[in-house]
C-alpha cells in the first residue's frame, strides 16, 4: 500500500469538504473492495476520507418504502425483520456477499459507489428502481450505474441513502465465481404491479444492466416458464478464465428462472 | 503518524502507526501479537479473522486507524485467564479439526462468530456455507465442521 | 493411566499452542535490528536484462542495500542446485542449465526474481523495489507443455535444444511392442494432469542472521528439511560450512512438498544478512507464492493398454510430456521418472510395461513435487484408463480391476517396473469400500436423481503408491545425489523423562503426538513426559526432512533402532544393578526385570543410574542414556487402497457436487487412527481440488491467469462433502513398526475416482474421458455437445 492521509470527519460538510479540496482523495466506507485494491497498489490516493464516523446507517421502513442509510453493513441488512418482511429478496441478497467477516463491514453506500462489474447490490438496486441520495442531489438507479466502476457520482460527491419501492415479489438468484465467489452472474428479478424488473450484475462488459427479453416476458406472465426461450446475446458477455461469454450468457437465462421461481 | 488507541484482549494500547497499516500489522508487528495470521492477500483466507467489537472481521482488509474505539479480540485473548479454553478451541482439539494450526486461529474466531449469530444451532450445510470465508489446506475441513457442531451445542447449552 | 501408544487415538501434543495462538512460525520470529527484504521480481515471461539502476531506489527512505544477481557472481554464489540427475535414453545426462539465484542478463518467468531490496520496513522495501528501472528486451516465450517441444518453440535455455531437458525410458520398448502386435484390444487415451499450485496456508518466509561475533550464519525458513537445505546452501550455493551454518525450521504452515525445496530468497536472506552485518526477514505474500513457489503436476500423455479377449492387461505403453518450468527445483527431474513410471504397474498383473518420459524446459515456476509427486500422475492415468479398457470392451469396471489385480498371496511381488511390492491385499479393500460405498445400491440413487434433474454418477479407483523414500543405494544409482536415511536421537533424561529429536520435520503432521506415541509404546514413558524436537540443525544430529510419507516408515523405524539401544543398555545397567546377567534381563512397560523373579528396576532407576553413575559399571560402558540411530530403509513401502467417489451434476449450469466420497486404504500399522484419518480426509480434499476446481492456467503470452486466491480456486468447506475414511491395513514387512505412511494416499487416490464418477453421470452422452479440472464451464459445454447430438440422432 502507498501511503496516504487518513481522516475520519464527522460530518457530511466536513467529508465532502476533504474530498473536494484534493483531486486525489478518496472516499472509504467498509472498505472490502477498495482496501484490498490498495494492498495491491492498484491505486494510490493522496488522502483516504473514512466515512464511517457520519452515521447514515440503518434501516427505515415507511410508506411502502424502504431506506437504507449508506454505511449500513450488508449484515444489518440481511438480518433486518422489517425489510426480510418488505423484500426478502434483499435481505437475502446481502447475506450471501463475501463472507461473514466481509458482510460485517462492507456496506450498501460502498458497494454501488464502486460498481464493481461483479458485486451483487447493483442488481437490486436497478431491478427494484432504487432512488440513490446523495449529498446533492436524488439519483434514479437507471441514470447511476454507467459502466464497470463507473457510476453518476461526481468527485466529492458521497451516497447517503438508497430508498426501495417495496415490489410484490422479488428474489436474487447468484451463480458464483467459484475461485473469488462474486457473481459470474446475478440476477435480480422483481414484480411491480406495472410490470417486471430484471437487472444482470457480473455477466456484462458494460457492468450491470436490465434485461429487456427478460423485462418483457416477466411482465406478461411473472413465471419460471416464461424465461424460457428468451435469450441472451453472448456478444456484450464477459469471458475469461471461469466463464466464457457463451456460458455466461446461457447462465443468465438459468439463474432468472431461478431467480424467479425463488421470488 | 496517526495514533490509534484501542483494546485489544481486554488491554488498551495506544499506538502510533503509519496510517496505510493494516489492522494486523498493527497485531503483529506492533503488539506481538503473532496468533493473527496472514495467508493471503486478497482477502480470502480468513487466517487474519479476529473481533471487532463482538463479531468477526478480517484484520487484513481493515485500517490499523479504522479500528480506533474498538475493542479487539485475537486468539490470544479468547482462552479465560486460568488457561480455560473456550468450547471451540476445546472442541477444535477433541475432533482434530487443526494441522498445521496456521489458518486455525481465523478458523476458531469466524466460528465462535457462527455459532453467537445463529443462536437457533446450524446444519452441517449451514455450517459449511458459514465457513465460506476461511481456508484451510490441511484437513479438507472435515473435522473443523465435526468440531464447530459440537461446540455450538456447548456454547448454546451455557 | 490411559492408553497411550500404538493404535491410541490420543489428541494432539502440539494443538494448544496452535489453538492459543502460540505457535511459532517463522514470520513471528523478529530478531533485534531485524530488516526487512522484498524481491524484484520479473514481470513477463522471457526478456533480456538490457539495464538494470538502482541508484534512484537506493536513495529511497529506509533502504539499506540493494543487490542484483552481478553482486552475487562477483563473489562466485553458486547457482540454486538440482538434488538428482536423470539420464537419457542413450545414457547422456539430463540438461542442466544454471539456475541463478537472482537473474543473471534474462528472465524466464514471470516472478523470476531480479533484485532484493533491504529496507527497515516492509513498505519502505516494497516502495523502493519500485523505483528499479529494468530495461527489457522481450523475447518469444513459450508456456504450455506441448508447445514447448514443438519444432520451432523460443528455447528457454541457450544450449538446450528443442527445450528438452531429457528423454528418457524404463523398459524394453521392442518387448512390449509386440505384445501390442498381437492382443485382442488396444485401448488408447490422451489424457492431460493439471498443473496445480501447493498454496499451504502459511506462505513462505525465511530470515538471514549473521552473528557478528562468531560469523556463524542463521536462517530460519519454512522449510520441511533444514539439513537438506543446509547442506544444498552452503555446499552449493553459499560455500559455507556446515558447522558456520544452523538452519531452523520451526512451525511450518503446511507444506505438501512446496517447502522441500532449496529457494533462492532462503540463500538472499542468508548471504546478504552478513553484507549488511543486520538480520534480515523475508515473507511472501500470496500473488508473490504463486509466482515464485513451486508447482506441481503439468503433464501430458498417451497411454495405451494391450488387452487379451478376456480383458486381461498384457502390455502397457506410455508416452508422457512433463513441464519442469525454467528451472530445475531441488527434486524436479525425479518425479516424472522414478517417482513416476515406476508406479505404473499400479496394482495390477500388467506383464510387461515400457514409458518413455520428455521433460521440458517452459517460460514458467519451476515445477517439482506437489502431495503424491508421479504416483497421483500415474494412479490418475492407469484408472482412467482402466475405466476406458471397461467402456471400450464392454467389461464392469470392477470386475475388471478385480480379474487383473496382484493376488493377495503373490507377495513380495515383482512389477516390471523396477519396484518389489512387499504386502497388500487389494481384493480386502476393495471389497471393504463397495460395501461402505453401497455400490450395489447406486443405480436406485441415480434413478432418484434424474428425477430431480440431476445426474448423478459413481466412480471407483484402485491405486496404489511408494512411500517411505527410499532405500540410499537404490536412489543414488537412479540419481540421486543424497541419501535418504534417517535419524533419531533418543535422550532419557536421568528422571525418566524422554526427549526425541528427530530429523523428520512435522509441518501439520502432528509428529510430536504420533512418534511421542512410540516412545510410549516402546519404553513405556507417559506421553506426558516425552518430548519431539525437530526442526533445527543445532539440536538434531542430522535429517533428511518430511515429504514422501516418509516419516513414520523411515523416522520412526530410526527411532525403534534408537530405543533398542537404550534398552540394551538399559538391561547392562539393570544386570549390574540387580546382579544378574544380561542375558537374564527383560524390559517391558518401562520395568527392567530379572526373568523369572521379582526383582525389577523401573526405567527411572536404570537412567538415573546412568547419570548419577555412582554404583555403575563404568569400565564396561559409558555413563548417560542417550543414543542415536541412522535408519536407511530396506525398501519402498505401497500404500494403497480404494477410493469410491458419488457425483451430481447439474445440467443446467455443468457443476458437479461430490455427494458422498469412501475411502479404504492400506496404510500399514496406525500409530494413532485419528491422525491418520485426519491425513486421509486433507489428501482426498486436496484430489478433489484437482479433479474439479484447480488449475494454474497461463496464457499465451506467458502470463498466470490464475495468479491469486481470486482466480485459483481453493476448495472450501461448502465444495467438499464429509468423508468415510477407513483403513484395511497389511503390514509393511521390512520396517520394524509395520508403517507404510498415509501423507499422500488421500491425493493419489481420490482424482481418477471424482473423474470416474463425472464420466460414469455423463455416460448417455458418450463420454469417454474428460480432462481435470471438471469444471461447471467444462462439463456444460460437454452436455450441449451431447444433448445436441442426441437430438440430432
Amino acid at each position: 500500500m502507498y501511503d496516504f492521509t487518513y481522516s475520519k470527519p464527522a460530518s457530511l460538510g466536513d467529508a465532502v469538504a476533504a474530498l473536494s479540496k484534493d483531486a486525489e482523495a478518496k472516499p472509504l466506507a467498509g472498505g472490502m473492495t477498495y482496501i484490498p485494491v490498495l494492498k495491491q497498489r492498484l491505486a494510490k490516493p493522496s488522502a483516504v476520507v473514512d466515512l464511517s464516523g457520519l452515521g447514515m446507517s440503518g434501516i427505515i421502513i415507511v410508506g411502502g418504502k424502504v431506506k437504507i442509510g449508506a454505511m449500513t453493513t450488508h449484515d444489518t441488512v440481511a438480518k433486518h425483520a422489517g425489510l426480510k418482511a418488505a423484500i426478502p429478496g434483499l435481505a437475502a441478497l446481502a447475506s450471501g456477499i463475501g463472507d461473514e467477516a466481509v458482510r460485517h463491514r462492507g456496506t450498501i453506500g460502498g458497494s454501488l459507489a464502486n460498481n464493481d462489474p461483479a458485486a451483487c447490490y447493483p442488481s437490486a438496486v436497478l431491478a427494484l428502481g432504487a432512488t440513490i441520495t446523495t449529498n446533492k442531489r436524488s439519483i434514479a438507479a437507471d441514470d447511476f450505474f454507467q459502466g464497470m466502476f463507473t457510476t453518476a457520482l461526481e468527485h466529492g460527491e458521497i451516497i447517503t441513502e438508497v430508498e426501495f419501492p417495496v415490489p410484490e415479489k422479488a428474489a436474487y438468484e447468484k451463480f458464483k465465481n467459484p475461485a473469488s465467489r462474486y457473481a459470474i452472474v446475478g440476477v435480480f428479478v422483481a414484480k411491480f404491479a406495472n410490470g417486471a424488473r430484471v437487472a444482470v450484475t457480473g455477466a456484462s462488459q458494460s457492468g450491470v444492466f436490465r434485461h429487456e427479453g427478460m423485462e418483457k416476458a416477466l411482465s406478461a406472465n411473472f413465471s419460471p416458464d416464461a424465461t424460457k426461450g428468451v435469450t441472451t446475446p453472448a456478444d456484450d458477455m464477459n469471458g475469461d478464465i471461469h466463464a466464457s461469454a457463451e456460458y455466461r450468457a446461457h447462465l443468465v437465462g438459468v439463474i432468472t428462472k431461478r431467480a424467479v421461481a425463488k421470488a | 503518524m496517526p495514533q490509534v488507541t484501542l483494546t485489544v484482549n481486554g488491554k488498551q494500547h495506544t499506538v502510533a502507526v503509519e496510517a496505510r497499516t493494516l489492522l494486523v500489522e498493527l497485531l503483529r508487528e506492533k503488539l506481538g501479537l503473532t496468533g493473527t495470521h496472514v495467508g493471503c492477500d486478497t482477502s480470502q483466507c480468513g487466517a487474519c479473522v479476529v473481533h471487532v467489537d463482538g463479531v468477526s472481521a478480517k484484520s487484513c482488509t481493515m485500517l490499523a486507524v479504522q479500528a480506533e474505539g474498538t475493542s479487539v479480540l485475537t486468539i490470544e485473548g479468547l482462552a479465560a485467564a486460568d488457561g480455560t479454553l473456550h468450547p471451540m478451541q476445546e472442541m477444535f482439539r477433541e475432533h482434530h479439526a487443526l494441522q498445521c494450526g496456521f489458518c486455525t486461529p481465523g478458523m476458531v474466531l469466524s466460528a465462535i462468530d457462527l455459532v453467537n449469530s445463529h443462536p437457533q444451532g446450524m446444519t452441517e450445510k449451514e455450517i459449511r456455507e458459514g465457513l465460506e470465508g476461511n481456508l484451510c489446506r490441511c484437513t479438507g475441513y472435515h473435522n473443523i465442521v465435526k468440531a464447530i457442531d459440537a461446540a455450538q451445542s456447548l456454547m448454546h447449552a451455557k | 493411566m490411559a492408553f497411550e501408544g500404538i493404535g491410541a487415538s490420543v489428541r494432539r501434543k502440539e494443538d494448544l499452542r496452535f489453538l492459543s495462538g502460540n505457535g511459532n512460525y517463522t514470520d513471528d520470529i523478529n530478531r533485534p535490528g531485524q530488516t526487512y527484504a522484498v524481491m524484484r521480481r520479473a514481470d513477463r515471461p522471457h526478456a533480456t536484462i538490457k539495464n538494470l539502476d538502482t541508484a534512484a531506489a537506493s536513495k529511497a527512505p529506509g533502504v539499506v542495500a540493494i543487490f542484483t544477481g552481478a553482486d552475487m557472481a562477483k563473489e562466485e554464489i553458486g547457482g540454486l542446485p538440482c538434488g538428482w540427475q536423470i539420464h537419457n535414453k542413450d545414457g547422456s545426462a539430463m540438461a542442466e542449465p544454471p539456475h541463478p539465484v537472482l537473474a543473471l542478463g534474462k528472465v524466464r518467468h514471470v516472478g523470476d526474481p531480479i533484485a532484493v531490496v533491504i529496507a527497515e520496513t516492509k513498505q519502505q522495501a516494497r516502495d523502493a523495489a519500485e523505483l528499479i528501472e529494468i530495461d527489457y528486451q522481450d523475447l518469444p516465450s513459450v508456456s504450455s507443455t506441448v508447445d514447448a517441444i514443438a519444432p520451432g518453440a523460443p528455447e528457454v535455455h541457450d544450449g538446450v535444444a528443442g527445450n528438452l531437458c531429457y528423454d528418457w525410458h524404463i523398459g524394453d520398448k521392442a518387448v512390449v511392442d509386440a505384445v501390442f502386435a498381437g492382443a485382442a484390444h488396444v485401448v488408447r487415451l490422451d489424457l492431460v494432469n493439471n498443473r496445480l499450485v501447493p498454496n499451504a496456508m502459511e506462505p513462505r518466509a525465511a530470515i538471514g542472521e549473521w552473528d557478528t561475533s562468531s560469523g556463524d550464519y542463521t536462517l530460519y525458513t519454512t522449510s520441511q528439511n533444514p539439513h537438506v537445505i543446509r547442506l544444498l546452501m552452503g555446499a552449493f550455493v553459499l560455500h559455507i560450512p556446515e558447522n558456520k551454518l544452523r538452519v531452523v525450521a520451526p512451525d511450518v504452515g503446511g507444506g505438501f512438498g512446496s517447502k522441500i525445496y532449496h529457494y533462492a530468497e532462503e540463500a538472499i536472506v542468508t548471504w546478504a544478512s552478513a553484507k549488511v552485518r543486520r538480520p534480515i526477514k523475508w515473507t511472501a505474500d500470496r500473488t508473490e507464492s504463486f509466482m515464485s513457489d513451486a508447482h506441481g503436476r503439468d503433464h501430458v500423455s498417451t497411454a495405451e493398454m494391450a488387452v487379451d479377449k478376456d480383458g486381461k492387461f498384457l502390455g502397457l505403453r506410455i508416452h508422457t510430456l512433463a513441464n519442469m518450468g525454467a528451472y530445475l527445483s531441488t527434486f524436479a527431474p525425479a518425479v516424472p521418472t522414478y517417482l513416476y513410471a515406476t508406479l505404473l504397474a499400479g496394482v495390477y498383473t500388467t506383464p510387461v510395461i515400457y514409458c518413455e518420459v520428455k521433460a521440458v524446459f517452459t517460460n514458467t515456476v519451476p515445477v517439482d513435487a506437489y502431495r503424491g509427486a508421479g504416483r497421483p500422475e500415474a494412479s490418475f492415468l492407469l484408472e482412467r484408463l482402466v475405466d476406458c479398457i471397461a467402456h471400450d470392451i464392454g467389461i464392469d469396471r470392477v470386475e475388471l480391476r478385480r480379474r487383473n489385480f496382484i493376488p493377495a498371496n503373490a507377495f513380495p511381488y515383482q512389477t516390471p517396473v523396477a519396484l518389489q511390492y512387499d504386502s497388500g491385499d487389494y481384493q480386502t479393500t476393495l471389497k471393504v469400500a463397495l460395501k461402505n460405498a453401497d455400490w450395489d445400491g447406486f443405480e436406485a440413487r441415480r434413478a432418484e436423481a434424474i428425477k430431480r434433474g440431476k445426474l448423478r454418477g459413481i466412480g471407483i479407483s484402485t491405486y496404489l503408491e511408494a512411500c517411505g523414500i527410499a532405500p540410499s543405494a537404490v536412489v543414488g544409482s537412479l540419481g540421486a545425489r543424497a541419501g535418504l536415511y534417517e535419524v533419531a536421537n533418543i535422550r532419557v533424561h536421568p528422571t525418566g523423562s524422554v526427549t526425541v529429536f528427530t530429523g523428520t520435520h512435522s509441518h501439520g503432521q502432528g509428529h510430536e503426538t504420533t512418534l511421542a506415541q512410540l516412545v510410549c509404546d516402546q519404553l513405556g514413558v507417559p506421553l506426558s513426559q516425552v518430548d519431539v524436537v525437530h526442526g533445527d540443525t543445532a539440536k538434531i544430529p542430522f535429517g533428511m526432512g518430511t515429504y514422501g510419507s516418509r516419516s513414520l516408515a523411515v523416522g520412526g523405524s530410526a527411532m525403534v533402532k534408537a530405543m533398542d539401544k537404550i534398552i540394551a543398555k538399559g538391561k547392562k545397567i539393570a544386570a549390574h544393578l540387580m546382579e544378574a546377567s544380561v542375558e537374564d534381563i527383560e524390559f517391558a512397560d518401562n520395568t527392567f526385570k530379572v526373568a523369572g523373579t521379582d526383582k525389577t528396576k523401573s526405567l527411572t532407576d536404570i537412567s538415573l543410574a546412568a547419570y548419577v553413575p555412582h554404583n555403575y559399571p563404568i569400565d564396561e560402558i559409558e555413563p548417560g542414556l542417550d543414543e542415536t540411530a541412522f535408519y536407511d530403509p530396506k525398501n519402498f513401502t505401497f500404500p494403497g487402497g480404494c477410493h469410491i467417489a458419488e457425483v451430481e451434476i447439474d445440467p443446467e449450469t455443468g457443476v458437479t457436487e461430490v455427494i458422498n466420497f469412501t475411502a479404504v486404504d492400506d496404510v500399514g500399522r496406525v500409530v494413532n487412527p485419528m491422525i491418520v484419518e485426519g491425513q486421509i480426509q486433507g489428501g482426498v480434499a486436496q484430489g478433489i481440488g484437482q479433479a474439479l476446481l484447480e488449475a494454474a492456467i497461463y496464457d499465451k503470452s506467458g502470463q498466470l491467469l490464475s495468479g491469486s486466491m481470486m482466480d485459483y480456486t481453493m476448495p472450501r468447506a461448502d465444495n467438499l462433502p464429509n468423508f468415510n475414511v477407513s483403513t484395511e491395513n497389511t503390514m509393511c514387512t521390512h520396517n520394524p513398526l509395520g508403517s507404510k505412511g498415509c501423507g499422500e494416499v488421500g491425493a493419489i487416490g481420490s482424482p481418477p475416482a471424482i473423474m470416474n464418477a463425472v464420466i460414469d453421470a455423463l455416460k448417455e452422452y458418450g463420454v469417454r474421458h474428460i480432462d481435470m479440472p471438471a469444471t461447471g464451464p467444462k462439463l456444460w459445454s460437454i452436455i450441449q455437445a451431447g444433448q445436441t447430438k442426441m437430438a440430432a440422432e
